[in-house]
């Protein structure tokens, strides 16, 4: 399976030399990084937000909401501050609620359905991890708000981290049941990590200026952290799968023009009304 | 809130230790905190926990109709408070599911009866959430009515009902802020946006009235749990007290409430207003609200299948625990 080519492999710009250094560049590479990270945060955030009322006990209910409001309002910082930097009018609801599924720059992994709670933990691990990891990083921004939010949020996503990976130990080395969920929730979710760590020209020009972080450097970091999570809950890491790519470049799942029509009916059925 | 006093016949007091009674009662007079290891009548026993347990089934139940919100949310600010406060809501949840459970009866147990029928919640969750401004409407008239009643229970005589209301009050206060100002903000918007606010007024306002419980008169139970004080002020009272203070906000916003009987009575120093029709609040309370069966369902399906969840969280306590033992 590894051999096989990955869905959507980038083509157009190609890393080094696809930017110049102008002024309008640099603009637009910090514009796409604010809105990877804007967007990873809302959709993740609206996911969650669906659990509301549904979970396996009010102690689930009650973090799973939590989770969600640190995520939107980290979305609502990174993705206010994009609009900002494309000085063109648009607020961070703007962005939020009046774009397409092209036009959306957050990962796969983020999209996926809730399914079960397993499958909900085991997306928050995954990307919890990642986020995490990267927000360390990001701390330390040129862009100052791309640190100011990090430094905040890195909290947050820690805390995330912690519960994701207590719930897919207990889960894990729960019941039969539970551990065949478990298992099957992270086969689900597996493919989608790859793209976590692919660094495209976008990536590789905001990481070059100082303004995102290279997340290859922290690969082998994030796979022993996830590999000792799965040890403790006595799973098995899935078999390699081939990497689905594209959601970077707005190529997504059919699943987020669903998440979209939900979350932005309102705004788009009234487009004079303010709320 | 929430605790609306649905049983229509009055219980009669069973035969206590008289000593211990009188004993009790004076301390209950004397607005002593009652504390779980103190004696207490059965009577006092049953009806705070039913009283309780209906208040945090409220909390929980009442989840669902701002939950079909969160992600309809039209904006990130609004869906960020929205989720604060249901999150808040699942927080009263737990400290009064905690303070009935100081009364012997455990939290499985109660979840069991509410799943079952036999205990009840809060008749206002039996309504649909259709449209946004329901999610005004409900901070500003349940939160606002929630409020009215609460806020005397801090004072109630259970000491872990009492501490539980002052938490849960601080949270309040804010919930029936962020839902007034969803209806100002829809009222003084577009024409589509003033019709929703008046849509949703004219829907939850005689639902909210309801919420205080049966008239007086028809409220048998109100005297002993006045004299025990685990009520502090009558149903009608507060009923009063609700629309002397909500009207005014209605005018402030240019809503109207529905009610062509509500005029100000200078001589009583209160509104007068049109009878509440009771015929419809006790079908919902008994269960024929108009989404009482979807409420129950959700309820219920998030319990049974979820229950693999919660057995897996104990068998691997276990395992932890028998590994550490060893
Ligand atoms: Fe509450
Ligand atoms: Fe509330």
């Amino acid at each position: 399976m590894a051999s096989l080519p990955p869905i959507d492999v980038p083509t157009g710009a190609t890393g080094k030399g696809a930017f110049d250094s102008s002024a309008e560049e640099a603009r637009s590479v910090l514009f796409e990084t604010l809105l990877r990270l804007g967007d990873d945060s809302l959709i993740l955030g609206q996911r969650l937000g669906e659990w509301c009322g549904h979970a396996p006990s009010v102690e689930v209910d009650l973090s799973l909401a939590n989770m969600g409001l640190d995520l939107i309002g980290q979305a609502t910082h990174f993705l206010n501050a994009a609009g900002a930097a494309e000085g063109r009018g648009r607020d961070g609801d703007a962005l939020a609620f009046h774009r397409d599924v092209l036009d959306f720059r957050n990962c796969w992994l983020v999209e996926q359905p809730n399914g079960d709670f397993a499958q909900t933990m085991a997306r928050q691990l995954l990307f919890s991890t990642w986020q995490q990891l990267l927000f360390e990083r990001l701390t330390a921004s040129t862009d100052e708000t791309i640190a100011a939010v990090a430094a905040k949020a890195v909290k947050e996503v820690t805390y995330h981290a912690e519960l994701a990976s207590e719930w897919v130990i207990r889960l894990g080395d729960g019941t039969e049941e539970s551990r065949r969920r478990m298992q099957d929730g992270l086969d689900w979710m597996w493919r989608f990590v790859p793209e976590l760590f692919e660094m495209d020209a976008v990536a590789t020009e905001a990481a070059a200026r100082g303004i995102g972080a290279d997340v290859v450097a922290f690969r082998a970091d994030y796979d022993a952290r996830i590999a000792a999570v799965l040890a403790e809950a006595t799973l098995a890491a899935p078999k390699d799968q081939r990497p689905i790519l594209g959601g970077r470049r707005g190529h997504h799942g059919e699943h987020l023009g669903h998440l979209l029509a939900v979350m932005q009916f309102l705004p788009r059925t009234y487009p004079d009304a303010t709320w | 809130m929430y605790t609306t006093e649905m049983q229509k016949t009055a219980q009669v007091v069973s035969a206590e230790d008289p000593e211990k009674l009188a004993a009790f009662e004076a301390r209950v007079a004397a607005d002593e905190f009652i504390e779980p290891k103190d004696w207490m009548p059965e009577a006092y026993r049953r009806t705070l926990t039913r009283q309780i347990s209906q208040h945090a089934h409220s909390e929980i139940v009442g989840m669902l109709p701002e939950g079909n919100w969160i992600t309809r949310a039209p904006s990130l600010r609004r869906k960020a408070i929205l989720l604060a406060k249901v999150q808040d809501e699942a927080g009263h949840g737990l400290y009064l599911y905690s303070a009935a459970e100081t009364l012997g009866t455990s939290r499985e147990e109660m979840i069991e009866a509410l799943h079952s029928g036999k205990a009840k919640y809060s008749t206002i969750f039996n309504y649909p959430t259709l449209i946004w401004a329901d999610i005004g409407a409900i901070g500003w008239l349940v939160d606002g009515a929630a409020i009215m009643n609460q806020v005397p229970l801090q004072r109630t005589s259970y000491g872990p009902y009492a501490r539980a209301m002052v938490r849960v009050c601080k949270e309040e206060s804010f919930h029936q802020r962020q839902g007034y100002e969803i209806m100002m903000h829809l009222a003084a918007g577009t024409p589509e946006q003033k019709r929703m606010a008046q849509d949703a007024l004219d829907r939850w306002w005689w639902p909210s009235l309801m919420m205080f419980g049966p008239t007086d008169d028809n409220s048998p139970n109100t005297a002993q749990s006045m004299r025990w004080r685990i009520k502090r002020d009558t149903n009608d009272e507060l009923r009063q007290k609700f629309v002397d203070i909500t009207k005014p906000q209605a005018d402030a916003i240019g809503l109207t409430v529905p009610d062509p009987d509500l005029r100000w009575n200078e001589e009583k120093g209160g509104h007068d207003f049109g009878a509440v029709d009771w015929e419809e609040f006790y079908a919902v309370v008994r269960g024929e609200g108009p989404v009482a069966r979807e409420r129950m369902k959700a309820r219920r399906e998030a319990w049974e299948s979820n229950a693999w969840v919660r057995e897996a969280a104990v068998a691997h306590a276990e395992k932890r625990a028998a590994r550490e033992a060893a």
